[in-house]
């Protein structure tokens, strides 16, 4: 039988993904908590808009930063808005989540890899065809 | 430790005078709550969500650079708009939470307010996206343009399709919690649609990194 109000995991049990962490937390406290997720977010936002379009950094560099930033945003997000913790009552929350950031990887490498090299190999082929080829691809 | 449990009693005897963090490790006597079940097994379709985005931006990214003569991202993406955008969807994520807590607390005025608030913000979302696409398709930068517009509209059309739906949830859960209060399935059902919500934020921190932010300025 579930109670009115099954927020509270019974000891021993795991956490809900989004669910604050067990304990009594306060309302402020959860606010609190939203509102630190809330900055931390914006201020990686705002520095992503900012090397976007800034010459002061060598601008190679600036996709790498890009990626990092994002990276860095989605765990504060994990964090602070799913409550994603390292806590024991969270193994299986971050289980799931690491097979799914390994099968993301999987598509998203692999495929920026197969293409590239495709396209690595294609190369010598369209210069031996030479001006037909490359009216074939400006049409 | 498992959201499933299988039988044996190992922290039983001393469940009563069990505290702190091992304690919780070795107790494993009882199922896992309802709201725990439920939570878990929504994240893993929200996993699985995000490893079908994945494979839109693995095609935008083999594709972005195939504009066939047509119009690139750095023509075509204004980031005014963009940073505006991802403005609404952050403030939308913490009034989501906010809504969450108030929820918890079975307090009406944060609950409707945060969700009244993440409404019309994932509205102004909306709105800015479709003016956005309604704009490009006018100047002849539509879907059927080139490869990596039709990569482009496939991968952020797909986003806000979840957004307007999430919006349509939410709605949903402003009028069941009216209907039947703070009722524990109905708690459960807010839970999955918080969830539910701070993953298209996270999708969108990719999308603007991925799409807006490297388009425009490579």
């Amino acid at each position: 039988m579930s109670s009115i109000d099954d927020y509270e995991p019974l000891r021993g049990a795991d956490h809900a993904p989004g669910d604050e962490p067990a304990g009594g937390r306060e309302v402020l406290e959860g606010v609190l908590g939203y509102l630190v997720g809330l900055a931390l977010a914006i201020l990686l936002t705002a520095v992503s808009f900012f090397l976007a379009g800034t010459w002061l950094v060598w601008r190679p560099s600036i996709p790498i930063a890009l990626v990092v930033l994002a990276i860095a945003q989605i765990g504060v997000h994990l964090v602070f808005f799913l409550h994603i913790t390292t806590g024991p009552d969270n193994v299986n929350n971050v289980l799931a989540l690491a097979f799914g950031v390994l099968i993301v990887m999987l598509i998203m490498v692999g495929s920026l890899w197969i293409m590239s090299n495709m396209n690595n190999n294609m190369t010598p082929m369209h210069m031996q065809m030479g001006q037909s080829a490359v009216w074939f691809m400006v049409a | 430790m498992t959201a499933f449990q299988a039988g044996a009693d190992y922290g039983g005897g001393r469940r009563e005078e069990a505290r702190g963090p091992a304690a919780i490790v070795l107790d494993h006597s009882h199922p896992a709550s309802k709201r725990i079940i439920v939570g878990y097994g929504f994240w893993i379709f929200l996993l699985s969500d995000i490893i079908m985005f994945s494979a839109f931006f693995a095609t935008y990214a083999v594709l972005s650079g195939e504009t066939a003569g047509g119009p690139s991202g750095k023509d075509l993406f204004d980031l005014h708009n963009v940073a505006i955008e991802t403005g609404c969807l952050l403030l939308s994520s913490f009034t989501c939470g906010l809504a969450a807590i108030g929820a918890r607390a079975h307090n009406g005025p944060m609950y409707y307010g945060g969700m009244a608030a993440t409404c019309v913000l994932g509205l102004g979302f909306l709105a800015i996206e479709i003016h956005e696409f309604v704009g490009m398709i006018d100047q002849g930068a539509g879907p059927t343009r080139s490869a990596f517009l039709s990569a482009f509209f496939t991968l952020v059309g797909c986003h806000g399709v979840h957004v307007t739906l999430g919006t349509l949830w939410l709605l949903t859960m402003i009028a069941q919690v009216f209907a039947k209060g703070y009722r524990a399935d109905i708690l459960r059902r807010v839970l999955c649609f918080a969830l539910f919500w701070h993953t298209l934020d996270i999708i969108w921190v990719a999308i603007f990194t991925v799409v807006y932010l490297l388009g425009a300025g490579s």
